[in-house]
């Protein structure tokens, strides 16, 4: 983890002496990730801002923080021009970001989230049978890896709080399934596009789990930005984000981010999300 | 153990060599075992110390703010990608709160979350009591009859204690790697005693059977002179060689002892039979000679019957016969004889030569004799015929006698006279050797076995020395007689 950060750091470094790196004289926009996706993946980061730079001919400044929570503030303390979101912030936030764009995964703009047990208990067939368990969340504001199962133990007539034996949060849905994979937790509710991902990139890890049922779908995470941030700087953003399907780098990246592109979203796909954060009194 | 006591140092020397060969690659691989072995588990101990504590301040925060998995995260670190059965790799790690209960554990198959730790084991059991006890940092616990060692470290800060990290090592790993270096070790030693052990062998029977060879000489010395010892048995200069030597040394002092005793007890006999016999003769001289004086005298008177004077003459023969015998017996060399010539050699080769080629007997015949010898020929004569005749008699048809007789000089003066006899044929035998110059000692084989009493006697008178050396050489008979005479020593 410290290594690969110290490469990550490393590269920047190298990327910064690059005289063909152009030097912008505009100020930087701040784009914020969460873990909403294999983040983890610097590499891909840093060709994916050198892409934007290129694109939008100014300098951008990648922003990662582990909990959902922290992109949240940094969004509401104007730290961020745009940022990467779960659908769940996203919602709650509503009223202080303006949708950007959704990606488009598997062709569409929606995701699910997996009911995952450790392969060490088969017998584990659903939500019900994880009582007096082990359950492991992702991000107290992830969509898929909290809400979710909370709103289907309540519409179970179950209380989320007692429910379990034992609850934690691993603040990433890779390492959710890292922790369903050892063990740890019996069960988890993880992110479907992620779960897939890495299915697709480390099968030896989705392997030690078992996919025990999928949601219903919802809006992907959606890219935002906050209220503040220039019309002509989101336009730029905006049109950057849908344009890259149709150049054969942005197309490159995109097939290593696993999804299909970036379409014009509309803030009702996140209804269901909505409609579950008020059965707990939220938004 | 007597019985080990009384081994021959043959087997002895060998084997107290072997076992100290062993005893010595036991000891010093065990001891250097038994060092490795708590080396092993000392150095395990103290990485898992080191470890245990940088863990525990870690897993305070995590532990404070309930972050299982960030928990989980740090004690799975040291775990890492590299598995095997270094004695370091640890079997499992576990967090317990204060109740006692599995925070976490990076084995959370066997040891899950909430678990009861204590249920698992009673070993366990006995850890959470001590570790429930007010006291130091961090604890080594060795239970009794355990397969584990447990390295127990309080996760606090301050005076806020919120649980404890257990390390728990198995030692069948620590065992397996102790068997595996101590399966080298044996194989280092064996490799050491298999050679070491030849060497201490023939080391020790080096020692020994000199030693050995030693003994079964010295243990024959009563009975009779044993053997040198070969020198090259034992060719140093310490002890044991120091002891060859002497040995060897008195050995040929006792031979040399030996040898002259014989020879004096042969000698004095000799005398004392030619004194003995002496006496007799003279004493049975005295009477014969009056008796045939008288024998005489009464042949002189004329009235004698012929029945008579045959009686008389049967009796004279006799008493002339016996008058021979003892005269024999009473041998004296002839001191008034005139000198000997070379000519009386020749003589006797005239003499004899007839007989020889009557025996069928080749005679070699080498005399150096130029000038006379001061010496009596009778006497010499009469010895060299009787060693010839001899010699003629035992070589047998066919064989050879050779003659050699020299005047040994110093200067221009001869001081020894010396004839050797020289016949094949068969050896004599120990017993005729020691009884060889003593009157009938060979009667039935030699005519009247007088011939080489007479020699002896003669040779003596004359102050010289007459010795014998009879044996097999390549395979047929040598038998010598060597005469040696003094010149000019005339008694």
């Amino acid at each position: 983890m410290t290594l690969t950060r110290r490469i990550f750091l490393g590269a920047c470094a190298a990327l910064a002496m690059t005289p063909a790196r152009p030097a912008y004289s505009a100020k930087a926009l701040r784009v914020g990730m969460t873990p909403a996706f294999l983040h983890t993946q610097h590499g891909l980061l840093a060709e994916w801002r050198g892409y934007m730079e290129a694109k939008l001919k100014r300098p951008v400044e990648i922003v990662q923080r582990d909990s959902y929570r922290e992109t949240m503030d940094l969004l509401r303390l104007e730290q961020l021009d745009f940022s990467w979101v779960c659908s769940y912030p996203y919602v709650y936030l509503r009223k202080q970001v303006r949708l950007v764009a959704v990606p488009l995964y598997r062709m569409e703009p929606y995701y699910r989230a997996y009911l995952i047990v450790s392969a060490k208990y088969p017998h584990i067939q659903g939500l019900a049978q994880l009582r007096g368990k082990i359950f492991a969340y992702a991000d107290p504001y992830s969509a898929t890896g909290y809400l979710v199962p909370r709103y289907q133990l309540r519409r179970m007539g179950e209380d989320p709080a007692k429910f379990f034996a034992r609850t934690f949060f691993t603040y990433s849905h890779h390492k959710l399934i890292q922790a369903v994979a050892d063990g740890l937790a019996h069960g988890g509710s993880v992110d479907g596009y992620v779960w897939d991902s890495l299915d697709a990139l480390k099968p030896e890890i989705t392997r030690r789990t078992l996919l025990v049922s999928q949601s219903p779908q919802f809006g992907f995470p959606p890219f935002v930005a906050r209220r503040g941030v220039a019309e002509e700087d989101f336009a730029a953003v905006q049109e950057m984000l849908v344009m890259m399907r149709y150049d054969a780098r942005g197309k490159e990246l995109l097939q290593r981010l696993n999804l299909n592109g970036f379409i014009l979203g509309h803030s009702n796909l996140y209804d269901k999300v909505a409609e579950m954060m008020r059965a707990f009194g939220e938004d | 153990m007597r019985f080990l006591l009384n081994l021959s140092f043959r087997y002895k020397v060998p084997l107290w060599g072997s076992l100290l060969i062993v005893a010595t690659a036991t000891i010093i691989s065990g001891t250097l075992l038994l060092r490795s072995y708590g080396e092993l588990k000392s150095d395990l101990l103290r990485d898992a110390t080191r470890q245990g504590r940088t863990m525990a301040t870690t897993l305070f925060p995590a532990m404070l703010h309930d972050q299982v998995w960030r928990a989980y995260e740090i004690i799975k670190a040291p775990f890492g990608r590299e598995s095997g059965d270094s004695p370091g790799q640890a079997e499992s790690f576990v967090v317990l709160d204060q109740r006692g209960q599995v925070y976490v554990s990076t084995n959370p198959e066997t040891l899950p979350m909430l678990a009861d730790f204590g249920r698992f084991a009673p070993e366990f059991a006995a850890l959470l009591e001590t570790i429930a006890q007010p006291g130091s940092e961090t604890r080594l616990l060795e239970p009794q009859g355990s397969d584990h060692l447990f390295v127990a470290t309080p996760v606090r800060e301050e005076h806020a204690r919120l649980g404890t990290l257990v390390q728990i090592y198995s030692k069948k790993a620590l065992h397996s790697r102790f068997q595996k270096s101590a399966g080298q070790a044996a194989l280092i030693a064996v490799l050491v005693i298999v050679l070491l052990l030849p060497l201490g062998w023939y080391w020790g029977q080096r020692t020994a059977v000199p030693l050995v060879r030693l003994t079964e000489r010295m243990e024959e010395l009563g009975r009779r002179l044993p053997d040198d010892l070969a020198p090259e048995l034992y060719d140093y200069q310490d002890e044991l060689g120091r002891l060859y030597r002497a040995y060897n040394r008195t050995l040929h002092e006792l031979r040399e002892k030996a040898q002259i005793e014989g020879h004096m007890i042969h000698s004095e006999r000799l005398a004392a039979i030619g004194r003995l016999t002496a006496g007799i003769a003279h004493e049975i001289n005295n009477p014969l000679l009056g008796m045939l004086t008288a024998l005489d005298t009464l042949r002189h008177h004329d009235e004698l019957s012929p029945r008579t004077l045959k009686t008389l003459t049967l009796l004279e023969r006799g008493l002339l016969q016996i008058k021979d015998t003892v005269g024999a017996l009473l041998v004296e060399a002839k001191l008034k004889s005139r000198d000997f010539l070379p000519q009386d050699a020749e003589d006797v080769r005239t003499l004899i030569e007839p007989q020889a080629r009557a025996q069928g007997v080749n005679l070699r015949w080498d005399s150096r004799l130029k000038a006379p010898l001061p010496l009596p020929s009778s006497s010499l004569r009469q010895v060299l015929i009787n060693l010839l005749l001899n010699a003629i008699q035992a070589s047998g048809p066919g064989g050879e006698v050779s003659v050699t007789i020299t005047a040994v000089a110093i200067g221009s003066v001869d001081t020894t006279l010396a004839m050797v006899v020289v016949n094949g044929g068969r050896i004599l035998t120990e017993m005729q050797t020691a009884h060889l110059f003593e009157p009938f000692a060979d009667a039935e084989e030699r005519g009247r076995g007088l011939g080489l009493w007479v020699c002896y006697q003669i040779v003596s008178q004359l102050g010289g020395n007459i010795a014998v050396d009879s044996e097999m050489r390549d395979g047929l008979g040598r038998t010598s007689f060597k005469v040696t005479l003094p010149i000019g020593a005339r008694p």
